[in-house]
């Protein structure tokens, strides 16, 4: 068999073809994994392979993983999962009991005590309980019905999984679908490839990023013309942009739903990366129940969270679970169809979201390692978020928001007009070439502020927070000296 | 548990025999596989004598091709760089020297979410009829779900129960011109061993397929995942090969993708979402494209992509697990040999009941001759007469068996399905049951 060469094609045309494939999965585009990264991996194996260049290692700042970055697992969650992994070490005298009693009572909810056996397609049910507790606990008291619990292969899992059932229709009446600009890829890339409408409505850069209602009806008002708009997505913390919403805020968006007669999908994932002062976190479903049974039994929504940020990191478990509230019975039954296709989510990261939700109290031995850790990363967030933001300020042509939570800066940068011609002349978006070059230049890998979607004219780039604080100081320096230097060639 | 606990709800909280699947006993091969992810998991446990040394240095070697150490990362989409190289090893041992490329590899959680991905390429929504897939029939339901709830359309080809469920050509032909009168079809899905068929193809039938879909201008879509399965004279040969050895053009030319996973065989980690799609023949810009679908699931959970690589590159000759491993699997095969052998014997001393030889796979899926009062009873239960043959046997006896209708079957004709994977005495005690339940079934109907 001939090794597959560029030119596959012999005398006769391929069966799958560009012209006959899948053509909404063309239009996909997901820029966190895009082609920089794709760059950014052959300089490293460039660099493996001896090149030299200007710089001894690539920092990958565009994806959020936290222990690619060097954070460290918390101790407890990995305790719990190694004996999970191999029982035997129960009877290890190492291991805290805490650890162990968990352990024990996962494994018992595990076919055949192995976290090797299939789960049911909605989750493991004890762990479903486990998340509507904490639910419960996070939102003061507000009851949470384990049967409304949906674990995942991650958050993306399922919020691909919603926007499956909610996409239909044709032409006119093709489902069209809000969402942030900027955003997180995940949903223009799921957008494109169900067919769906992408609807946008712009985030305030110069209100830190902040919604606006009047900006929601106009966007849907101009996408009535074209679709049918049935669902508003919404991502708090933001990804890319940090912002915080506040409670006003998200009971506008609510009311907005309502309203307009949405499906409300809250992206909810980074709800424990909060750092600036005056900000806190509230939970879509805690808001909705708050602003009484007028809206709480009435607005449909679906609320995300994962295991792969928050102080966690642990997106290699692919953790995560949806919480449905007000769903039509007949569609959840199609809902618990639908996911059994996949058979289950991963056991490990259901396994690890059961200690997420069920961390040590203050009575458990683990409990002062674990809140010392948890605290640490959060703090060390904090304080990274807050060099960030004043660095880049320092910096003539960046102009950085300050971030209010997750995990991102996407400071907006000013190119010169040269920069952008050039750019254009290449058919390459501006940040992008700017980008491309800190990456040739520096060997800082971002992801373009095309990739997440800006006002047209502007330009921006999402760094992570992520590095550990001296060499985030130092890639920050070293952007920063990028910026002059690039402005100046191009003036 | 789906349809009959559609039925009774109840059913979930009945007591039922319990088999942990035969495969999970090995010893060897589970233990090495929990010492090594819980080393991964904790890496304090790489410098503890608690865990053997070849467990540990395993552990080290696997945390080093995974970012920042921790397998807490995310990968690169096609998975671990190194794990996907050694899957392209593994796939080439397997066949006898064919060479097989790391680029056309992926890993995804679980086969049926490769396959997921690969239909999406497949299915076009945008040409003037429905994207259709030729299914065999019986079947499990989930890649006809997953083929559905993308928009396109599952055609059945019906298997031949007389010729022991083989796929017969005339019979592709059949559905494929039913297909062209009215959808698009695209693409052929095979599954071998089949489920819940047994069936293990000949390398000629193989071939014939293969010829097929070269003529019909068909994508082959070939799920694997009981390869290490495979009873009695029979081989497991995967289409990769059988292509390979056909030579050119068809080895050159046909368009195919191929399913395995550690679900199945003797890791049965079902939970851990490990498996593996391996692209021949695509066209390189389509390419493209599969990396950015897989790209939007970011990667593999990456405790599935250890378990991947360690069920494919077991103790070889020479490494000190190596003869206990050799031992278990050998005494795996024996035991499961055995329970087809006795599967087949009892059910086929029953009146009222035919199996057809298990040549491969995880189950049996013997063929019911129910009387006519059970079947009126069924249908004034508001039920399919298989589906309730399987709730009686599961409420007076305590035995999980599926019901036929569940995997499509003849009109008229009625089947259950049961697992054969089990220690060698739950078989027993389950034939006994089955037995017991069976001969006073058919004598309450009669």
């Amino acid at each position: 068999m001939s090794q597959q060469a560029v030119n596959g094609v012999q005398s006769r045309g391929k069966v799958l073809t560009l012209d006959n494939m899948n053509p909404n999965v063309k239009q996909v585009y997901y820029a966190v994994r895009g082609p920089i990264v794709q760059r950014a991996v052959q300089i490293e194996k460039e660099l493996k392979e001896g090149v030299k260049k200007p710089f001894t290692e690539v920092i990958k700042a565009n994806i959020g993983d936290a222990h690619a970055m060097g954070q460290k697992p918390i101790t407890f969650l990995r305790q719990v999962l190694a004996l999970c992994s191999y029982p035997e070490l129960l009877e290890d005298t190492k291991f805290p009991e805490d650890a162990k009693k968990r352990a024990r009572r996962i494994l018992d909810a595990c076919g055949g005590h192995s976290i090797g056996a299939y789960s049911a397609s909605q989750g493991i049910e004890c762990i479903r309980q486990d998340v509507a507790r904490y639910i419960e606990k996070r939102d003061g008291g507000i009851s949470s019905d384990p049967d409304n619990i949906f674990l995942s292969t991650g958050a993306s899992d399922a919020i691909v999984t919603i926007l499956k059932l909610l996409v239909c229709g044709e032409g006119r009446d093709r489902t069209g679908v809000m969402i942030s600009i900027p955003q997180y890829p995940l949903y223009s890339a799921a957008l494109a490839d169900l067919g769906a409408v992408q609807i946008n409505y712009y985030l305030d850069e110069d209100k830190c990023w902040g919604l606006d209602v009047t900006e929601l009806k106009r966007s849907l008002n101009a996408a009535r013309q074209h679709c049918n708009p049935r669902v508003l997505c919404i991502i708090n913390p933001g990804n890319p942009t940090g912002q915080v919403q506040s409670r006003q805020c998200i009971e506008d968006v609510i009311r907005f739903a309502k309203e307009e007669h949405l499906f409300l999908m809250a992206d909810e994932v980074y709800q424990d990366n909060v750092y600036a002062e005056g900000c806190e976190f509230h939970s879509f479903k805690k808001v909705l129940f708050e602003m009484g049974p007028e809206y709480s039994n009435t607005v449909e929504m679906a609320s995300f969270h994962s295991t792969s940020k928050c102080y966690m990191g642990e997106c290699g478990f692919r953790g995560g679970y949806m919480e449905i509230i007000n769903m039509d019975p007949e569609v959840k039954a199609q809902l618990i169809k639908l996911v059994s296709v996949r058979l289950c989510p991963p056991v490990p990261g259901q396994a690890l979201l059961d200690l997420v939700v069920n961390p040590p109290q203050p009575d458990e031995p683990s409990y002062a390692t674990f809140m010392k850790e948890r605290t640490a990363v959060l703090a060390a967030l904090a304080e990274k978020a807050k060099i960030t933001e004043q660095i880049f300020n320092t910096v003539p042509g960046i102009t950085c928001n300050p971030v209010q939570g997750a995990m991102y800066t996407f400071p907006r940068i000013t190119l010169p007009q040269k920069a952008i011609d050039k750019a254009k002349a290449e058919d390459q978006a501006p940040d992008m070439l700017y980008c491309m070059r800190l990456l040739e230049e520096e060997g800082i890998c971002l992801v373009p502020g095309s990739g997440f979607g800006q006002r047209e004219g502007t330009f921006h780039f999402r760094m992570t927070i992520l590095p550990p604080t001296e060499k985030l100081k130092i890639v920050l320096q070293k952007i920063s000296a990028f910026h002059l230097r690039f402005t100046q060639e191009f003036s | 548990m789906s349809v009959l606990q559609e039925i009774n709800p109840n059913v979930r909280n009945l007591k039922h025999l319990e088999y942990v699947v035969l495969a999970r006993r090995a010893n060897q091969i589970k233990e090495e596989l929990q010492q090594v992810l819980a080393a991964c998991l904790d890496p304090t446990l790489v410098n503890s004598d608690k865990l053997p040394a070849d467990a540990r240095q395993r552990a080290q070697r696997l945390l080093g091709g995974c970012v920042g150490g921790s397998v807490g990362s995310y990968t690169a989409t096609a998975g671990i760089s190194e794990i996907v190289h050694r899957i392209s090893e593994f796939i080439t041992r397997r066949d006898g020297g064919v060479p097989s490329h790391p680029e056309n590899i992926y890993i995804s959680p679980g086969s049926q979410w490769a396959l997921t991905n690969i239909l999406k390429i497949l299915v076009n929504s945008k040409s003037s009829s429905q994207t259709a897939v030729l299914t065999p029939l019986p079947s499990h339901s989930t890649t006809s779900l997953s083929i559905t709830s993308l928009g396109a359309v599952a055609i059945p080809y019906n298997l031949s129960e007389e010729q022991g469920w083989a796929l017969q050509m005339e019979e592709l032909h059949r559905a494929l011109e039913f297909a062209k009168g009215l959808y698009n079809p695209v693409a052929l899905y095979v599954i071998n061993p089949g489920n819940p068929s047994g069936h293990v193809q000949s390398r000629k039938s193989m071939q014939d397929v293969i010829r097929f879909v070269s003529e019909k201008r068909l994508f082959l879509l070939a799920d694997e995942v009981y390869q290490d399965f495979v009873y009695g004279e029979h081989e497991f040969l995967s289409y990769k090969r059988v292509l390979a050895e056909m030579g050119p053009p068809l080895a050159d030319t046909v368009e195919l993708a191929s399913f395995h996973s550690v679900s199945k065989g003797f890791m049965g980690e079902g939970g851990l979402r490990g498996g593996y799609v391996e692209l021949v023949n695509v066209d390189p810009a389509v390419m493209k494209y599969i990396f950015k679908k897989f790209s939007m699931d970011a990667c593999a959970p990456v405790l599935g992509q250890l378990a991947l690589d360690l069920m494919l590159n077991p103790p070889q000759p020479g490494d000190p697990s190596y003869p206990l491993y050799n031992v278990e699997t050998r005494n795996i095969k024996t035991a499961v040999a055995n329970n087809v052998k006795r599967a087949c014997e009892v059910v086929n001393s029953l009146p009222g009941f035919c199996c057809q030889p298990v040549q491969g796979g995880a189950f049996a899926f013997p063929r019911l001759y129910l009387p006519p009062k059970a079947i009126q009873k069924a249908k004034e239960m508001g039920m399919q007469p298989d589906t309730f043959y399987c709730l009686r046997l599961l409420e007076e006896n305590g035995v999980f068996a599926s019901p036929g209708c569940e995997y499509g079957q003849k009109e008229g004709t009625h089947h259950i399905r049961f697992c054969i994977l089990t220690p060698e005495d739950t078989m027993e005690e389950l034939l006994g049951r089955l037995t017991s339940f069976h001969t006073q079934f058919m004598k309450d109907f009669s």
